[in-house]
Order: structure tokens, then sequence, then C-alpha cells
């Protein structure tokens, strides 16, 4: 499961870009500072491998593996 | 704060003992019955045989010295281990302590304790490297950028050497600041007569540890409580302006206004107990003349004012021991009377401008630069002139 | 998406988050590996003390990390911190310093540091220009390079940080990438882990005052590049100098024993007191 804080997000769109995956992909929500927020398109195609979450430089998605 | 067994042991051996010793050493048996943990150095003429000493011995007490590159991170290494809670501290010259400047300004902002001696030589620049001045007197006061405050201490012999180190450590650890022991080469290098301090007179000042729940940069008090590394109480320490819960914040105006002003009052509020001077007067207020002297200077200096009289001309004397704050009260309550004060330094008149200030009789500069101190007949002769 | 609280959060300030670094800036990354890598370790964060000097990846553990902090002036953390550790071995030390900070004005504390092999970790985040003053050319920087000092071009040749350590003397040293986030983690642990002067060089993105000059204006760019143009170690062996110009050698190295200063000096120091504890009771 990926978790997002929204208002965490600086909208750099490493997350989007490097998932192998391509979990992740750009929306047109903004969040209080103004930053446009990824979504989580496909949660199953996740894998689990935390790259997102190791990559982001804002500690703002936690992968949990159930 | 007593000292532990390991430097009991090794302090025990020298304790009322009398030995024909260096300045130099005197200073660093002086920091080691202080209590010294710590010695972090670079050599430099002439204030290498600190080193020297402090090298041999103070592992002999538990102690540690090391050797660093370069004189920056020979006080980055005092300020390090100071917050790890030991006392600790450097030797140089003037061309070490212009480099030390930027950590030194480092220290009085994050109220490190900790103790800087500057055996004080002939420049600017490399200048006579071997020769004794006393050139660095307002560099010791301003050589650090932005405003702020500084003691400093000037023995006139070996025995003061040791004495004024024991001084340098209580006051450091008090006031939380770095403490300047301004020696010159003369003092440095000359071979005197030093007695050790017995063992049951030591005891030292501790510092104020702060409670939980006080911040170590701010509060009603204006020493705060320090907090040491390894306590858990994750203390965040920057030369940056910051709260009194030591985070940065460069924004507020109001908070550089309050940390900078308390820094400042922490000394200026305690000059009182801080600043040391010592006189002869001459009785019934006879003097007209008198003469201010600190440091090598001031031995010829009395020399001098003692063989005035001799001669019949009555002169009172006043020799500094703390230069800064400078001892603005006990110069002004000595001029009073007088029509005229000699200085004599071992620069170009440097406090001879600061006594100006406090006075309202003509200060007369006896400088002598060039590597030699001041003879007895060099002054006598200014004061006869001035009569 | 949620509002929920990162498991890593504690081992922040959390208060004063989110961190002041630019959108896109590698020192968020560096943090990021940083708290995973203490956490893997299970350090007691009340026994690390974290030293940084100025600029912006100085700002990784201070103000960030919740541990004792020391920020210092410029250059000289790595000095600091020798005090620090030498009073207090019990203490996990690490220094953590840009290029400019550690390899520039700090040059000279870096390889003595390596020289002594001083028990601290270190780990520098390279970004090949100084970044906080608004993107002047550093030591770092590859030539050819227009910076705000280096309007026409960069003349100089860029320090190998990593190599000039190990030549040094430090016991171990590595250099990745905010790319290789995994190896990085695993390699500041070893760092840590390991006594002696640990280095890492951490080649890291500044979009907002490197990346601007030289047409990488994301994170993305860097991230991409960074990838492309790493290549591990251990495949450049048969590789010449000139194969290798405008790659990034990743990998692990250094590794090897060599006496460590901070034990050396308390046995010296050890030895002395028992000296004159056996002379005073002869």
């Amino acid at each position: 499961m990926i978790e997002i804080n929204d208002d965490l997000c600086k909208g750099c769109e490493i997350c989007i870009s490097f998932c192998p995956l391509k979990v992740f992909a750009n929306s047109e929500k903004l969040n209080r500072k103004g930053y446009y927020v990824p979504v989580v398109l496909d949660e199953d195609a996740c894998v689990g491998c935390r790259l997102c979450e190791l990559l982001c430089p804002e500690f703002a998605i936690i992968v949990i593996n159930e | 704060m007593a000292l532990n067994a390991d430097k009991q042991r090794y302090l025990s051996r020298l304790a009322g003992k009398t030995f024909f010793i260096l300045g130099d050493e005197a200073c660093a048996y002086g920091a080691l019955f202080a209590g010294c943990d710590f010695f972090a150095g670079y050599p430099i003429t002439p204030a290498s045989e600190i080193a020297e000493l402090i090298a041999n011995d103070l592992p002999k007490a538990g102690g540690i010295y090391v050797q660093m590159e370069d004189e920056l991170a020979s006080i980055a290494a005092v300020i390090g281990a100071s917050w790890t809670g030991s006392r600790a501290m450097t030797a140089t010259s003037g061309p070490g302590f212009s480099l030390m400047q930027e950590n030194l300004g480092y220290a009085i902002m994050t109220e490190t304790p900790c103790v800087l001696v500057n055996v004080q030589r002939s420049g600017p620049s490399t200048g006579q490297a071997t020769k004794p001045a006393q050139g660095d007197v307002m560099q010791a006061r301003w050589g650090t950028h932005g405003d702020h405050n500084i003691i400093a201490l000037a023995p006139k012999s070996a025995q003061e050497c040791l004495d004024l180190m024991l001084e340098c450590f209580d006051l450091a650890d008090t006031y939380r600041t770095p403490v300047l022991l301004l020696m010159d080469g003369e003092i440095g290098h000359i071979r005197e007569s030093v007695t050790m301090p017995s063992m049951p007179a030591i005891d030292h000042a501790t510092r104020k540890k702060a409670d939980a729940g006080d911040e170590p940069f701010g509060g009603d008090d204006l020493v705060p409580g320090i907090v040491h590394y390894g306590e858990g109480r994750n203390v965040h320490v920057t030369g940056s302006t910051h709260l009194a819960n030591g985070m940065r914040d460069v924004a507020t105006p109001k908070v550089h206004d309050v940390l900078i002003r308390r820094i400042y009052r922490k000394i200026e509020e305690n000059r009182d107990t801080i600043v040391r001077t010592e006189s002869d007067i001459s009785p019934d207020g006879r003097a007209k003349i008198g003469v201010i002297a600190y440091g090598a200077a001031a031995r010829p200096a009395y020399g001098a004012v003692l063989e005035c009289r001799e001669q019949g001309q009555a002169v009172d004397f006043l020799r500094l021991i703390t230069i800064w704050p400078f001892a603005r009260k006990q110069v002004t309550e000595f001029a009073k009377n007088l029509d005229v004060i000699l200085v004599p330094e071992m620069n170009l008149g440097q406090l001879s401008r600061e006594i100006e200030r406090f006075v309202d009789c003509p200060v007369v500069p006896v400088s002598k630069i060039g590597g030699i101190p001041h003879t007895v007949d060099e002054i006598t002769s200014a004061i006869m002139e001035a009569v | 998406m949620g509002d929920y609280r990162h498991r890593l959060m504690d081992y922040v300030r959390e208060e004063i988050m989110p961190h002041r670094f630019c959108v896109g800036c590698g020192c968020g990354t560096v943090l990021n590996a940083f708290v995973n890598a203490v956490e893997e370790l299970g350090l007691d964060t009340k026994k690390m003390v974290c030293v940084s000097g100025i600029g912006c990846s100085s700002w990784i553990p201070s103000p960030y990390f919740k541990s004792d902090t020391l920020h210092t002036t410029h250059g000289r953390p790595i000095a600091f911190a020798t005090g620090v550790k030498i009073m207090r071995p019990d203490l996990t030390v690490v220094v953590i310093a840009g290029d400019g900070d550690a390899a520039g004005i700090g040059g000279n504390h870096l390889i003595h540091a390596a020289r002594r092999n001083i028990d601290l970790s270190v780990f520098m985040v390279n970004n090949m220009i100084y970044g906080m003053t608004g993107g002047q050319v550093a030591p770092t920087t590859p030539r050819g390079v227009k910076t705000s000092t280096t309007p026409y071009k960069n003349i100089e040749p860029p320090f190998d940080v990593a190599d000039l350590v190990a030549s040094a003397g430090a016991s171990y040293v590595a250099r990745w990438t905010t790319y290789h986030v995994f190896p990085l983690m695993e390699s500041m642990q070893n760092a840590i882990r390991r006594k002696g002067f640990g280095f890492i060089e951490i080649v890291s993105q500044c979009p907002e005052s490197y990346g601007r000059r030289i047409g990488l204006r994301t994170a993305t760019d860097f991230l991409t590049q960074f990838r492309d143009v790493s290549i591990r170690v251990e495949k450049t062996k048969d590789m010449s100098e000139d194969e290798l110009k405008d790659r990034i050698v990743i990998g692990k190295l250094r590794d090897r024993e060599r006496p460590e200063f901070v034990g050396e000096l308390h046995s010296l120091k050890n030895e002395q007191v028992e000296a004159l504890k056996q002379e005073s009771v002869a």
C-alpha cells in the first residue's frame, strides 16, 4: 500500500519518473503550497520495492508491505 | 568541581613545590592544575613550549593532547571538545591568533567555555617572530567580526602565567565564554621561580547545567545553563543567530537583538567581579603623575615608579591584570587627582587610547616596539619629562 | 490520499518540516537515506552527534536530524567533530557537508582526518557547485561550465574527491549518487559501522543553482543523467582515463583496515596513566 502525504510534497516528480512499474502519474490536484501532487494510478502494479519512498526528498511517501 | 583521581595523582607530585621554569611552562602547569582535559594546538614561536609540556604531561593526568593541521582546526577541536563537558584550551601567537578569529567568534556566539592563550610577538604578519610585543591587545577585543564582548587577562610574571590560567578556566566556565590569556614573548620565555598550588586549596568553578526544561541559549539568567553532548537532549549548537532553545532564527530582528545583547551583558554586567587590577598609590594623594601598565611592560614601569619615588618624585602606579573588559572604573578612580598619566606599552599605544576615554588628564603613551622591553631608565626619563 | 505520519518521522525535527530544500533537491534524498540507515543500524540517536558546516547540505543534519548537532563555521566541521570524538569516543559522530565546504575551504581538514584515519563518518554531498550562495564555481565543477563566477567558462579541472580521500589514508571510501539510494543507504551503514575514517561522496542534484546553468532543469533530468553516466567501479578495471572522462564511477572504492586515530590516542594516554600509577605505588 502506498501513502502520499500531499502537504509535504513539492511536486518534483521523481517518484513519477523513476517508479519501475510506472505506478504514479501527474495530477491536477494542488496541495496547500500550490504544488501538483502525484496520484497512484495502479496500486496493484506496485511490488513494494520502496524506491519511491527512498528517493522522495520530502518524506512524503511511505510504502507499506503487508 | 573536584579533580578526578588521575589528575590528582599527577598533580600531587608537583603540588606546593617551587620550580625554576619558563613562563610558557608555568602556563602549561596552570592548565594542568586547572584540570584541563584537552589541548589542541599548532606549533608557533613563542608558544610551542606550552604545547610541548602539555603533550608530555597531560596524558599522565588522563587528558588528551592533539596537534592539529593548523590553528583554525585547533580552536575548532577545542570547541568541539568543550561541548562534551571537557575543559579545553589552545595556545598560539599573533599569526595563529589571527587565524583563530572566526572560530573564536563562533565560541562567543555559541557561548562555549574555552581558554585561548596568545603569547604575543612582534607583528604585524610574521614580524619579529622570536621577539616579544603587546600588539594584539586591540585585536583581542575586536579581532572577530560582529558585536561581542571578551575576557582577557595579562600576566606579568611566570608565576602569574600559572595563577591566571586557573582564573581563566574558572571565568570561562562561570560565564560560558572563551577567555584569553594575553602573555607576551618576554614573559613566555622568561625563567623564574614558580610555586605550584597546594592540592586541597584547589576548587574549580563548575559550569551551570541546564535542568530539564531549561533552554541552553537563553532564559532569565544572563548565563544560561549548558547541555553537553551525549545527555540525550538533542542540543542544537549553531553559530547562526538562534532562539533560546538553540534553533536558528535569522529572520526575526528581535531574536538577534535579545541574543547579542544578552551575550554582551553577560560580561558587561559582571565587570565588578571579573575586572582585577593592582595599584600602588602614594600616601596622602600627593602624586600628580600616574603610570598604568600591564604584562611585561608592568615590570620596568613599576621599577621606574619606585626609582622616581627614590628621587623624591611621587608617582602612582596602576597595573591592569584584566585587560578586557576594560578597567574603566579603576582607571577613572586612579586618574582623579592626577595631571598626567603615562602608559608604557610594547605597541604604538593601543591601550592608552582606551585609557584616554576614561580620564580627564592628558595620557602620554610611552611606546616601544622592536622586540626589546622597556628599561627602567627609559620609563623613568619619560616620567621625569612629563613632570 | 492521507495525512499519515511517515514511520521515520521520529528521527526528524518534525516541527520544522517540510524542510527548506528546493523542489527536487538531492539533500532531501540524502536525509531520507541517512534516516533509513540510522534506523536499520538500530543506532540510538541519543548517542549520536551530527556535525555540519555551511551550505545547503550542511542543513541535512542541522536542523533537520533529531540528535545532538553542531553547526560549525564554513569548512571546519571535521575539525570540530575531531574534538567531539576524541573526548567522547563512545558517541557516533557523523559529518555531513557539501563539496565546497568539505573539499574546498575544508580540504585541509579532510585530508588530515583521512590521513589520521579518525573514527568519523563523513558524507560529502557533491552537487558540483556552491549552491547556497547562488551558483559559483566549485573545486568540483566540471571544466567548461558557465557559473556565476566563471561567466565565460570554467577553466579549472575538478577534484576527484573520493580518490583524494582514499589516497590520503581513509579506511572506507565509496561514491554513490542520489539516484542509487539503496546502495547509498547500505554504504552509510558500512561507513558508520567501520572503525576509522569512512567517507562517502554522494553526487547530488542542485536543479536551482546548478541545473539551470547546464540544461538540467529538473530533478528527473539530473537523476536520469546520474543513472546513465554512472558506472560501477568493478566494471572500470580495463577502461582508460579517457573513456572514464565523463562517467561517474560508483561503488566501494576503498575498504581496508588501518590503525585508527582516536583509539590509539586513548591507548597512549592510558599507558601514561598506568605508568604513573606504577610509579606512585613504587
